[in-house]
């Protein structure tokens, strides 16, 4: 599962090994509402043509939770998408998830990792509701975990595998919309571009967001993107990262044991990233994974991470 | 001819802080003794791992509150996890004969078909999704803050249940797998020893250049702000939202539960409950936000 957030990383992704590519169109339905970034009604439908006619499939992300009053450019997302051709939509509104599954029943609903469902009972809800098929997992299970879950739910399980990672449950998270008044749920963003500032303070670089000091770096020292958990903050007397670090995931070591565990598919983060990232990335987990049970050595892909560092996440006990 | 308004309800939220068991058992019956409120949330919704310990005192809780008349809800927690934190679930629900607040889905579902409410763990953020949680059960729904007033108003008036907003304390903003307490502590969520029992009402993380920010709890980090929508209630009533939830806070919440009756009767001016609220200790340490209520950053405080 492969991102694009233009048709030039469509056919990057498609190229490089994709077996599917998930998009959204360009507006607050999806979560990665970037100016200049998704696909226009016309665009989508010539991606959709073209990986049709590569075999590969086509997901659209319409997982950000329609406005109070406003469920208008939710419902014509999801009747795109299916007019259109998506073989899936990604979706984690209940309401929007309601009207898809009564007015478009053929078409394949995936529970986006925006619902935040982390049980077989949350999980069974949404199936038993509104016959989601899949449901992508937050970043909140170790492996053993995923594995476990897997065995006792009848849906098919996708987890991230690579690329900029939520260290708080994803789709329970306000602290964007907290320091500027837009959010992953509501807005489709995390921390906006426009509320970014980095600014020279002596020798020294700070990182603001909204007018607040989320870092303050050495200037030959690379500044990560400033959002809140990945911020340094002032606590009990000392300054440290206390959420994260500025890094991101990278679970590529620990393929073999995700795929034992019995999910269907491996997500890679980045719809906002360009296609040099697409490109590397998934021609990387393409070889991981057509190896995946003859130990290859993991390609290091450090150099595109957000952070220039990767971990492993909540996939392993210790980190939580 | 002008309709009635149905009755205010003060709900006095659930407890996000690991306060010593004896001061949340003291705490739970000054509240029943003194507090003009109609609800009140009993049970963890933060950590898992902190649920037992309250147990024992639990029953003896609930019978004072019961006994003073108060309606008495048990919270489920916000993140559920499969393995024992489900079955857990599973457990207290079956068990419980109190109606439930739901703060994950998972609740939702074990909870179908009898009535139930949502806490502001749980995506609410829209009509649509009011309608789904109504015709399951809900009863009463406590959106997330960053649904503004509009949202809120939107939600209410489409009447598929009754629409709780969070009018006073620090909200919730995230939550996580990660507890950041043992982190701070150089320990993980399995080696915590309960570190957060340090702290009363969590710990302040503050910009590095000293501004205040958020606040920690465990895996759960709010807003260092208390909310106060007090001096407003007139106006949310008028946007059909009756009830209003009262996060526990290290503050007098038996005078702050009494100034908001007095508000929500008009025997005290809001703004002059704002005032008096702002101005006289113990509740003028932190600033007063309101910003998500106006559709503005959650952080911004209330406009002078």
């Amino acid at each position: 599962m492969c991102p694009a957030g233009t048709p030039a990383a469509l056919t990057a992704a498609i190229e490089a090994g994709a077996d599917t590519v998930y998009l959204g169109f360009r507006d607050a339905t999806n979560a990665r509402n970037f100016p200049g970034l998704n696909f226009s009604r016309d665009e989508f439908s010539a991606g959709v043509t073209g990986a049709h006619k590569a075999g590969r499939k086509i997901y659209v992300a319409i997982n950000t939770y329609p406005k109070a009053g406003d469920p208008g450019p939710w419902r014509r997302a999801v009747d795109d998408a299916a007019v259109l051709g998506a073989d899936a939509i990604i979706v984690a509104d209940v309401g929007l998830l309601e009207y898809a599954a009564k007015t478009y029943p053929d078409l394949r609903r995936h529970l986006s990792v925006q619902a935040s469902a982390s049980n077989a009972e949350s999980i069974g809800f949404f199936q038993r509701e509104f016959g989601v098929q899949r449901v992508v997992l937050p970043r909140v299970l170790t492996v053993n975990e995923v594995r476990d879950l897997t065995r006792d739910i009848s849906v098919e399980t996708e987890v991230f595998a690579f690329g900029g990672m939520c260290v708080m449950a994803e789709g329970r998270c306000q602290l964007s919309s907290y320091i500027t008044g837009r959010s992953p749920n509501l807005d489709g963003v995390c921390s906006p571009a426009d509320a970014v500032r980095y600014e020279p303070r002596g020798d020294r670089m700070a990182c603001t967001l909204g007018g607040y000091t989320l870092d303050v770096v050495a200037k030959d020292e690379p500044a990560g993107y400033p959002t809140l958990c990945k911020g340094r903050f002032q606590a009990k007397g000392s300054a440290s990262y206390l959420f994260e670090e500025p890094t991101s995931l990278d679970a590529m070591a620990l393929l073999p044991d995700l795929a034992n565990a019995g999910v269907t598919a491996i997500k890679i983060e980045g719809r906002q990233r360009g296609r040099a990232y697409v490109s590397r990335v998934v021609s990387a987990f393409r070889a991981a994974l057509d190896g995946a049970n003859s130990n290859v050595d993991p390609a290091n892909l450090d150099d595109v991470s957000e952070g220039m560092r990767g971990t492993s996440g909540a996939y392993r006990k210790v980190w939580q | 001819m002008i309709q009635p308004r149905p009755p205010a309800t003060l709900v006095l939220g659930p407890l996000l802080y690991h306060w010593p068991m004896a001061d949340q058992r003291d705490f739970y019956f000054r509240m029943a003794d003194e507090a003009p409120v109609d609800v009140v949330c009993v049970g963890e919704v933060v950590c898992p791992k902190r649920s037992p310990l309250f147990r024992d005192y639990l029953p003896k809780v609930i019978e004072r509150l019961e006994r003073a008349n108060k309606s008495v809800i048990y919270s489920t927690p916000g993140l559920i996890r499969d393995g024992q934190e489900l079955e857990d679930l599973r457990g207290l629900i079956s068990d419980t004969s109190l109606l439930v607040e739901a703060n994950d889905m998972a609740a939702v579902s074990l909870l179908a078909g009898q009535p139930f409410t949502t806490g502001p763990f749980l995506n609410v953020y829209n009509e649509d999704t009011a309608r789904v949680l109504g015709r399951q059960g809900a009863v009463r729904l406590c959106p997330p803050a960053e649904v503004d007033g509009e949202g809120l108003a939107t939600m209410a008036a489409a009447g598929h249940a009754d629409i709780e907003i969070q009018a006073f304390g620090r909200t919730p903003l995230a939550l996580s797998s990660r507890c950041y307490t043992a982190r701070m502590n150089g320990l993980t969520r399995a080696s915590c020893q309960y570190a957060c029992g340090a702290d009363r009402d969590g710990f302040d993380a503050d910009t590095v250049d000293g501004r205040s920010m958020l606040c920690v709890s465990g895996p759960v980090v709010l807003s260092h702000g208390f909310i106060n929508l007090i001096g407003m209630v007139d106006q949310i009533r008028q946007r059909g939202i009756h009830s209003f939830r009262l996060h526990p806070q290290s503050v007098d919440m038996v005078d702050v539960a009494a100034r908001f009756r007095e508000a929500l009767d008009g025997t005290l001016a809001p703004d002059e409950a704002l005032a008096q609220m702002t101005e006289t200790t113990p509740f003028g340490a932190p600033p007063f936000i309101d910003g998500y209520y106006r559709g503005n950053p959650g952080i911004s405080p209330i406009p002078n």
